[in-house]
């Protein structure tokens, strides 16, 4: 136990010191006579110099209460104690500023530091360098205090998660130039939709001012507002090296980001602050490049997919109009056959004419269609048929087309290419030698 | 018209893409007139051969954000 090892030292140093004390007394307060009437601030002073000559640097484990940070100092002020005794604690804020967990009354640490007397008051302190949990490790219960505190506050909430979008056109990546993971990255998005572009805001991934480089970072982005999604992160390390992405400031910075984002922080089973936060979490930079952009491959069989049902719809709409156009010339277009013939014919001509400027394969087949579909209708013009001496006959059941199709007494309407006939069917015969 | 503009204001790639799928789903209902369907047809033709080109012809185009000389931020091009 360090506690035990200091208290060791400190007997061993206390057996030492008497005779050196002696000379000291003597030697600093010769002209007293005999007695050595000390003044307080020499007496603080004498002690001061024992205990910091004596505890120039303990280890002490014990229980932080009556915790108080100095503001705007920054100076921690506490009590350390267990069941039996306390001792006062202080901190300096450049100490202060590296211990990464929130210190609190009630939490069990250890603490490094050297013993001195603060001679106003008397009371012996001690002056902590540095501060560590008991128990766990201090990243590991930074990493929990700062989990708590972010998701009480909301930033983890599901319902505030950006959607990302499927088909980004500019990607911002925030991590080093160095290392596997922008290569990765990179070359992931170049293999899967390379129809990108991939803007890359370089940053110290660790060590420090890592962290407040990553948060400007993403702050940059969102102030530039030039990219659809940000990837945020760096390849696999220590606890120690990805700590950066653990940090409040990142949390905040991609909490506040108005742009979608990925984190893709170290190897798979490494779970940061920044992963919590983000919009997407990547088990990996490469995990992150394979969510960002869709499957090339993929979408190209979609879109030759859309292109043949294309093809196809629009030939079904031609057969569909191809019958339209059987039903109309034999139904209606004896009301106005040229017009509507010629009518339906210009309209063909023109879908021809644009069809025809279309260089697509797939539109010379259309084409065909629908010049077949104009013979076709060229073949039905009915006015051009009865101006050659034919005619037609209408009952009231429809066309006849067949002796079959009317009865002897019946009346009947015969269609000429000028106007029409009415009559009354006095008899018929039907020819037996059929031909198609 | 508002189909061209429509078309034209909306030229991602993501757009296009929608606008297909809204051309092949609109032809599925059979109900567009001929005329009409034969200019959904050409769209959509044009829309995924554009697309086939974007994605087939794409190179990656990579960029770098620095700060210039007077602290602004500036997009540069790196070699991929």
């Amino acid at each position: 136990m360090p506690s035990r090892w200091a208290r060791g030292r400190t007997l061993e140093k206390v057996a030492d010191l008497q005779e050196e004390d002696l000379d000291l007394f003597s030697a600093r307060v010769p002209s007293s006579g005999d007695e050595h009437v000390l003044k307080v601030r020499d007496l603080t002073r004498l002690v001061r110099g024992v205990l910091e000559g004596n505890f120039p640097s303990v280890v002490v484990e014990g229980e932080v209460s009556n915790f108080k940070r100095h503001m705007p100092s920054g100076h921690l002020y506490f009590t350390l104690k267990d069941e039996e005794a306390q001792v006062r604690c202080v901190m300096w804020r450049s100490d202060a500023s590296k211990v990464r967990f929130e210190v609190s009354d009630g939490i069990k640490v250890i603490v490094k530091g050297r013993v001195s007397l603060y001679e106003p008051r008397g009371d012996f302190q001690l002056y902590a360098v540095t501060l560590m949990p008991a128990g766990q490790g201090a990243l590991q219960l930074a990493f929990e205090q700062l989990k708590k505190k972010l998701e009480d506050e909301g930033l983890f909430a599901e319902d505030r998660k950006r959607e990302i979008p499927v088909f980004p056109s500019r990607i911002g990546v925030v991590t080093s130039l160095e290392g596997a993971a922008v290569r990765d990255i990179i070359s992931i998005i170049n293999r899967r939709f390379p129809a990108v572009e991939v803007v890359i805001y370089p940053v110290k991934v660790q060590g420090e001012g890592a962290s407040d480089e990553i948060a400007r970072a993403i702050r940059d982005f969102n102030k530039l507002s030039n990219v659809d999604v940000l990837i945020v992160g760096r390849g696999g390390g220590s606890l120690e090296d990805l700590w950066a992405f653990n940090e409040e400031v990142v949390a905040r910075s991609i909490f506040e980001s108005v742009i979608p984002v990925i984190s893709a922080v170290g190897h798979q089973v490494d779970f940061t602050i920044a992963d919590f936060v983000a919009d997407v979490r990547a088990a990996t930079p490469s995990a992150a490049a394979e969510l960002v952009v869709p499957d090339g491959q993929e979408v190209t069989a979609g879109i030759q997919s859309a292109v043949r049902n294309l093809g196809r719809l629009v030939e079904q709409k031609i057969y569909g109009l191809t019958l339209e156009l059987d039903k109309l010339s034999h139904h209606y277009a004896l009301q106005q056959p040229s017009a509507l013939v010629e009518q339906k014919s210009q309209l063909v001509d023109e879908l021809i004419r644009r069809l025809d400027t279309e260089a697509q394969h797939s539109m010379d087949v259309t084409s065909q269609k629908l010049k077949a579909i104009e013979s076709h209708l060229n073949a039905l013009n009915p006015s051009a048929v009865l101006r050659r001496g034919y005619a037609f006959v209408e009952s009231s059941a429809g066309i006849v087309s067949s002796v079959r199709d009317i009865q002897a007494g019946e009346s009947a309407t015969i269609h000429l290419h000028d106007g029409t006939l009415e009559s009354q069917i006095t008899g018929k015969s039907e020819r037996l030698a059929e031909h198609e | 018209m508002s189909k061209a503009a429509k078309q034209k204001e909306d030229l991602s790639f993501e757009g296009s893409l929608k606008r297909l799928e809204e051309i092949v789903e609109t032809l599925e209902t059979g109900n567009a007139p001929l005329e009409e369907s034969i200019k959904l047809y050409e769209e959509g033709m044009t829309l995924a051969k554009s697309c086939m080109t974007r994605l087939n012809e794409a190179k990656l185009k990579l960029k770098k954000i620095q700060k210039n000389a007077g602290g602004a931020l500036e997009e540069t091009d790196i070699e991929n």
